[in-house]
């Protein structure tokens, strides 16, 4: 862990936050008044519809997009002072599925997550080979993710949740405080879906990563995450416990749905499941 | 967080991921190994022409050079074509080759489109307007360069302007406002070619088909010169560039300065663009051929990808020139014609069997 993450100052302090795309004051703003407070070591589950602003928070909290009002707060330093390697080393950011280009080898993939620590980036002419460490790092982020077994394939011709525990791998090789992902776990089969969870709250528990986390999937982020944050049309609806958050009237005026809410038979948390129909012809 | 503490014993398990990865060893191994297959080329094609000067003569020749000898009459000639005619035009072609092969892997990655070169960017459009125009007003010949420097900065200018408008550098616009840059650089350029005289205008015709004219030592040395400074700034990038193929906002997460490493790719290949361009005028195809075939033998990574690039871009444009120089002989072909011929078909069927064409 970076030296400056040592205090127990909050991994994210979000202040009076507002952001709309485009340059036009007027456009309906993406995200307006969020304000809230992420403590380290914490497992943050994003919620929310679709337009709702998961991924603008998300890119807020990843220093990609500049609020135009408002600020984000990392460890007490305003996000938006800090240069792009130091913020690479603290934060890492895997985006949604995206399509390659470039026939780059898995193993490539995960070490270009090391490139902030190079310190000789930018030397003789920018080759900044790998080091021992750097090896080690990508290595140990490839066996969590469990694609050592593809280090030599090319990222074009991987299954899409192969592709996914790549750039999850890629991210952690960066060794980073903080994890963000959008959506890690939509092309993932349910044991993949289960291994990533799992392996989140491993890295969460014997080290302390801090992870927010945007999700479709309310039951895998009531079961892992320590809080909720539900958004609806770019502001907090809620932030609370899976318990507090995951209240069948809140849960069904933000998504518009009617929605079931009971308890998991095992774990206790809050399930959500849709209230369902009798098929016609069952008796 | 760190994963793992690092020990002196996981150099051993660490070696796991070494196969799958550039190392030193492979980039050495592979750069000699090309350095060494563009030498024999280049010697080779030193031989073939009209008159056909044998590897002996060759080292007759040298010696007596390094021997500050005067050629004996049989060899005269012989050695006036070789030093003064064949050499420096190979010379050339091995330079232009090298910088428009290594320009396209820059704008390939920035643009993530393995499709991409200078011309569908109409870089190279804009340098030739440039310099079509400072040939007509007939200004001394070392300002042919600035001006063809200046055509090309100017598109990527426009081009850059125009995509920032629409968002941060969006590729897809980027591309578009090259296609019909180019369009309007044509139709500049047939606007210049028809204020003057038809032996001027076939002059610049004949020019902007792509030939390579061998010229004086001198001037091929400041040329040497400013095409290394401009690879060694694209050089520089070669690690950022690897992130960047992976998207922007990705590169950025990662810890690149994204707008800066891309403001100066930009430059650099105006500039590259706009000297290869006053030297040799419009020669296609290099810039996007060479990059993919090499992407398919050495990797991706860029530390290799782009001397490899330009190694190969190099060697086969020699090799192009060569063919153009012998094929009709004594008459002599534009270079530009034969990459043309070689590289449109190979760019359609790129077009065709790529998955979802240039999306």
């Amino acid at each position: 862990m970076s030296a400056m993450t040592v205090e127990r100052v909050p991994a994210y302090r979000i202040s009076d936050l507002r952001f709309a795309y485009g340059s036009d004051a007027s456009n309906h703003p993406a995200v307006t008044d969020m304000r809230c407070e992420i403590a380290q070591g914490e497992i943050v589950g994003l919620l929310g519809p679709n337009g709702s602003g998961k991924s603008t928070v998300l890119k807020l909290l990843a220093g990609l997009l500049m609020p135009q009002d408002g600020g984000v707060h990392i460890y007490d330093r305003p996000l938006a002072h800090l240069p792009p390697d130091e913020l690479a080393r603290a934060v890492a950011f895997v985006p949604q599925q995206q399509p390659a280009w470039f026939p780059f080898t898995i193993a490539e993939v995960v070490l270009m997550g090391r490139f902030p620590h190079h310190r000789a980036r930018g030397g003789w002419l920018g080759f900044g080979w790998e080091t021992r460490e750097d090896l080690c790092q990508a290595e140990a982020a490839m066996e969590i993710m469990d694609v050592m077994h593809l280090a030599g394939r090319s990222i074009d011709d991987v299954s899409g949740g192969e592709r996914q525990r790549a750039l999850i791998a890629r991210a952690l090789a960066q060794a980073p405080a903080i994890l963000l992902l959008d959506e890690p776990t939509a092309f993932l089969d349910l044991s993949h879906q289960v291994e990533i969870c799992q392996a989140l709250r491993r890295l969460h528990d014997d080290r302390g990563l801090t992870v927010v986390w945007a999700s479709h999937d309310l039951n895998l982020a009531s079961q892992y995450c320590d809080r909720l944050l539900l958004l609806d049309r770019g502001s907090v609806a809620r932030i609370g416990t899976p318990a507090e958050v995951l209240r069948s009237d809140l849960i069904t005026s933000v998504y518009g749905c009617p929605v079931l809410v009971d308890a998991h038979p095992v774990s206790g948390v809050p399930r959500v499941t849709l209230p369902g129909q009798a098929v016609s012809g069952a008796r | 967080m760190t994963l793992v503490a690092t020990t002196m014993a996981d150099a051993r398990t660490a070696s796991r991921l070494l196969p799958a990865t550039l190392t030193r060893g492979r980039w050495l191994s592979t750069i000699a190994a090309l350095t060494g297959v563009s030498l024999v080329t280049l010697l080779i094609c030193l031989q073939i022409g009209l008159e056909r000067i044998g590897l002996a003569d060759l080292m007759a020749m040298v010696m007596r050079l390094v021997r500050q000898e005067a050629a004996p009459d049989g060899a005269a000639t012989a050695q006036l074509i070789v030093v003064h005619i064949r050499l420096p035009r190979i010379l050339l072609g091995f330079l232009v080759g090298g910088c428009l092969a290594a320009v396209g892997v820059g704008l390939q990655a920035l643009l993530r489109n393995p499709l991409a070169d200078p011309y569908v960017l109409g870089i190279s459009s804009g340098a030739s307007v440039g310099a079509a125009i400072a040939v007509v007003l007939h200004l001394v010949p070392a300002v042919v360069p600035v001006c063809a420097f200046g055509g090309g900065l100017l598109v990527l200018l426009v081009l850059y302007r125009l995509a920032v408008s629409c968002g941060p550098l969006a590729v897809h616009t980027l591309l578009l406002g090259g296609v019909i840059v180019s369009a309007l650089c044509s139709a500049l350029i047939m606007f210049v070619t028809s204020l003057v005289d038809p032996a001027r205008a076939f002059q610049i015709i004949a020019w902007l088909m792509g030939t390579l004219s061998a010229p004086d030592y001198a001037t091929m040395g400041w040329l040497a010169l400013c095409l290394a400074l401009g690879l060694g700034l694209l050089f520089r990038h070669a690690h950022a560039l690897n992130l960047l193929t992976t998207g922007e906002e990705s590169a950025r997460s990662m810890g690149v300065d994204v707008e800066r490493v891309k403001r100066q790719v930009f430059v650099v290949t105006a500039l590259l663009v706009g000297v290869v361009v006053s030297v040799s005028g419009l020669i296609g195809f290099v810039g996007m051929v060479v990059p993919h075939a090499v992407r398919m033998v050495v990797g991706a990574d860029h530390r290799l990808l782009l001397p490899a690039a330009g190694l190969v871009g190099g060697a086969l444009l020699v090799v192009a020139d060569t063919v153009a120089r012998v094929i009709l002989l004594p008459a002599e072909l534009p270079v530009g014609i034969v990459t043309a011929l070689i590289g449109a078909p190979v760019f359609l069927y790129l077009l065709m069997t790529r998955k979802g064409g240039l999306a």
